[in-house]
């Protein structure tokens, strides 16, 4: 049977994840020391799987709301309260989804109609493009640059705008560039959102892997983006609870609402066990946010450190748990540093262009692993280096 | 900066001082000044590796032993845990609260040498009231550290 003509148009323009291609060679070989997994290497703290072994003993296993239990909207608002100063209303303006990434895929559909243009700077997370593509948007990339810190610039963001434009997505902490956007920044592209009467989707799930003195500014409190702005947190990277699948979404109420819509029928709702562990991570989890983002900080000086001195220059990346050296000065292009790297010394990184065109010339280098293992990694890429 | 120094060397004492300014961001000349500050004030005392003994070709036991004892007049339970440290079996001595008085953990290549150890060496000293041994048959986790685990990344490639 011919399958390609009868799947669904949009599907079949989606290019798989460039990431994968690497994990699949990775699996294959023998001894490879990987720093390319991007998700958190510590386990979930122990009072967490506590709660969620405690709900199950407990025989709580049915559907929750589809929004969320009350008690976790409850959580969620008094974090976002207490942790960057905004305040949402617990019944009209949460939404518990399955991951961020749920959450993202369900703002994106609900506001983008066919021939909307979404505005995505990258690099940055591989799921943007294909997302906007399904939805019939047209994405328009902005691309970011090492010498701006990778953070978006008001004047970037004008030069894209049209009137077809609909939606900014506001990827930061950034993953693969460890880019911060600070209140300064992030009040300039205020200015051109409300100019321009933009929607924004802002995609904080590093929020709390933010290093140096200043905390994490979320998007909505910036004055006047409330309104204008849906914000995507989780518990995957903030509690170390990536395989829990919970996440969430919090804006205005219409837009909420919509979402809530899509979920219901597409989600029902996400899942019991983990929204209650949730919740005790919000309430009692602060300590082991301070212990993890110690840990990646000290990892993040030693790794960047090192590359340096190797001659990978890498820009300081300010979040996330990822460092973006530039491998211009090896001649290769990054798909090839990549090959090279994994077939030669047994290390396996991410080339950068799997997360935009413009990360080419660069590779992503994670460090959510121990210091045990990324020193050993170091020594290999070293070696490799000397080679070239 | 001290706590991290600490935390940091009890996780892995093998981290190179040049590794530890950049961790801590910091100079590796001061990592060296603190480092002395603690070795004099015997805040570390040493650096040792953490040895899974099961894994260690060869016999190895371990105990842990129950002690009361009668504390001497001047200098209370000192000088019997004194005496009882200085034997080479013992590897640690520690004054407890609750029912006994001194936790002793012993080792040697066989439980019959611990049981020797006991019979010959501690419930003969002086002020030993009683003795009640407790044979180690798995150690799960040492000095923060699981030793069970295996080192094995479990984490799936996702996207």
């Amino acid at each position: 049977m011919d399958y390609q003509s009868r799947m669904n148009r949009e599907i079949l323009q989606v290019k798989p994840s460039g990431i994968r291609k690497f994990f699949d060679i990775a699996n294959e070989m023998d001894n490879v020391i990987s720093l390319s997994i991007g998700e958190p290497d510590f386990t979930t703290p122990f009072h967490v799987r506590a709660e969620g072994i405690h709900t199950l003993e407990q025989g709580k296993t049915f559907y929750s709301p589809n929004r969320g239990f009350a008690i976790l909207r409850e959580e969620i608002c008094k974090w976002m309260e207490r942790k960057y100063n905004v305040s949402y209303h617990p019944e009209a303006e949460v939404l518990v989804t399955v991951g961020g990434s749920e959450a993202i895929d369900l703002a994106i559909r609900c506001l983008v109609n066919p021939g909307d243009e979404v505005l995505i700077p990258q690099p940055s997370f591989v799921c943007y493009v294909p997302l906007t593509q399904m939805a019939e948007g047209i994405p328009v990339i902005i691309e970011t640059k090492a010498e701006d810190k990778f953070r978006l610039t008001a004047q970037a963001l004008r030069e894209k705008i049209t009137p077809k434009t609909k939606l900014l997505i506001l990827p930061f902490p950034n993953n693969p560039t460890g880019g911060v956007m600070r209140r300064k920044d992030l009040e300039e592209i205020a200015k051109v959102v409300e100019e321009h009467d933009l929607l924004v989707l802002s995609d904080e799930i590093y929020s709390e892997l933010t290093y140096g003195d200043t905390p994490h500014v979320c998007f909505s409190e910036i004055p006047g983006m409330r309104e204008r702005t849906i914000v995507i947190n989780g518990f995957s990277k903030t509690f170390a609870m990536t395989g829990w699948r919970l996440g969430f979404a919090v804006g205005p109420h219409e837009i909420i609402d919509a979402m809530t819509k899509l979920h219901q029928f597409g989600i029902m709702s996400a899942p019991t066990m983990a929204q209650y562990a949730a919740a005790e991570a919000l309430r009692n989890g602060d300590d082991d946010i301070v212990y993890m983002r110690e840990q990646y900080d000290m990892r993040r000086r030693l790794i960047v450190g090192a590359l340096n001195d190797m001659g990978l220059t890498c820009f300081e990346p300010e979040g996330a748990f990822y460092v973006f050296p530039s491998i211009q000065k090896t001649g290769l292009s990054s798909e090839a540093f990549c090959e090279k790297l994994i077939h030669e010394s047994r290390v396996a990184v991410v080339p950068g262009n799997a997360f935009g065109d413009c990360g080419e010339g660069f590779v992503r280098v994670s460090y959510s692993y121990s210091l045990k293992h990324i020193n050993e990694a170091l020594d290999r890429i070293h070696t490799f280096l000397k080679t070239l | 900066m001290q706590q991290k120094l600490i935390n940091l060397l009890n996780e892995n004492a093998r981290l190179t001082n040049a590794q530890l300014a950049v961790m801590l961001n910091t100079t590796e000349e001061n990592v060296k000044r603190e480092l002395a500050v603690l070795e004099e004030s015997g805040v570390i005392r040493g650096y040792k590796p953490l040895i899974n003994w099961d894994k260690v070709a060869g016999d190895r036991a371990s105990a842990l032993i129950e002690l009361r004892v009668s504390p001497k007049k001047e200098t209370g339970f000192d000088s019997i845990a004194h005496t009882i440290m200085e034997f080479t079996e013992v590897e640690s001595v520690y004054l407890m609260s609750g029912g006994f008085d001194l936790a002793v953990m012993v080792h040697g290549k066989t439980i019959q040498d611990i049981a020797m150890f006991v019979a010959r060496r501690l419930s003969t000293l002086d002020g030993v009231l009683s003795t009640a041994t407790h044979f180690v048959l798995t150690k799960y986790k040492e000095a923060d550290v699981i030793l069970s685990d295996d080192d094995r990344d479990r984490r799936e490639y996702t996207v």
